[in-house]
């Protein structure tokens, strides 16, 4: 009887868990599968406004519930293409939204930034190897071979 | 050779310590590059606060330079600007349009009643669709129109002294509007007076 107690408060714990920790759900209607597909796949790309780094599909905030009524609007009422939706959240708040930034006079430190590294990174371990072979290979003289001969059969 | 090696590790210390310095005391979360500056401001319908039947369009807005103020009630950082709206309105005859965003109408009514009312106009938002068409991600933010409608200015966060001296005042100047004159508060009577 305890242990059927248990599990039952276990249970319902568990069950306002995991409606606490769902990402919000909004009811909306799609003519196609294919709109309903995109709907998801746009709203998971975009970056929500107010709150850092939460994408509009995943925040509670009233932006990004505006923002996806928006989207959706913009996909099923006025047809428009992928690119139209991004470029039209684009239009109003700016590269901040996009998750892919495009290269521009303000983000190429971004976009080089990585490649610049590995450069680095790369003369680097060049630099090392090419020493390392420079350095060759230690050869042993008599008298540590014969140290080492006594170090082996010691054991 | 070796022993100025040893001072590199310090080096890379001093530069991370640099870096981290100044990119922690960037706040870029409420400042966000407006991708509006320059534009003109976008077109939209919206009807009236004090009259729900009359439709503004962004013509209304046009002919002179204009503050747009997009508060809300339900918004702490609205009260806290409020005084120097109303400051504002009072002592420089600039036009104030409010943008009430994402609000309830009775409310907004009785808080202009409470705190008084610096707008010439009040346009309601009240699904936010207008706030999507300007990029207001949080309210207060306020957009200052040249007389051809276009945004020159945005400000996201409270109207302060300091922004009005330091940014709103000189541009305003700049356009020929604010001559750093009181102007009589006769202006503000006139506006309220008519209301109910």
């Amino acid at each position: 009887m305890i242990l059927r107690c248990l599990t039952l408060t276990l249970a319902l714990m568990l069950c306002t868990f995991s409606v606490r920790a769902a990402s919000p759900v909004d009811i909306y209607q799609f003519d196609t599968p294919q709109q309903q597909q995109r709907y998801k796949a746009l709203t998971d790309e975009f970056r929500c406004p107010k709150c850092l780094n939460t994408n509009i599909a995943g925040s509670d905030a009233p932006i990004a519930q505006d923002l996806r009524r928006t989207v959706h609007r913009l996909v099923v009422s006025e047809g428009y293409t992928d690119q139209q939706v991004r470029d039209f959240l684009q239009a109003r708040y700016g590269d901040f939204v996009l998750y892919n930034p495009p290269l521009t006079g303000r983000t190429w430190l971004i976009w080089l930034m990585p490649v610049a590294l590995g450069v680095i990174g790369l003369v680097v371990l060049f630099g090392l190897l090419l020493r390392a072979r420079k350095r060759g290979v230690v050869s042993l003289d008599a008298e540590d071979q014969s140290r080492l001969q006594a170090i082996l059969e010691k054991d | 050779m070796n022993r100025t090696r040893l001072f590199i590790p310090l080096g890379v210390f001093c530069l991370i310590l640099f870096v981290s310095y100044v990119g922690f005391s960037l706040d870029d979360r409420h400042e966000l590059p407006s991708a509006l500056l320059g534009k003109p401001f976008p077109d939209f319908q919206a009807p009236m606060l004090y009259d729900p039947e009359t439709i503004v369009t962004r013509e209304h807005l046009l002919g002179e330079p204009t503050l747009v103020n997009v508060w809300a009630t339900w918004c702490p950082t609205c009260k806290a600007e409020h005084a120097e709206l109303m400051r504002i309105a009072a002592t420089t005859g600039v036009r104030m349009v409010g943008l009430n965003y994402k609000d309830v109408g009775s409310k907004a009514r009785r808080w202009l009643a409470d705190y008084g009312d610096p707008y010439e106009l009040v346009i309601v938002d009240a699904d936010g669709a207008i706030g999507v068409e300007l990029g207001v991600y949080g309210a207060p933010e306020t957009f200052l129109l040249d007389a051809q409608g276009i945004v020159v200015y945005k400000r996201v966060g409270d109207v302060n002294e300091r922004i009005w001296r330091d940014e709103l005042a000189p541009r305003l100047a700049q356009m020929g509007v604010y001559k750093g004159l009181a102007k009589d508060a006769s202006i503000q009577a006139a506006n309220t007076a008519d209301r109910p």
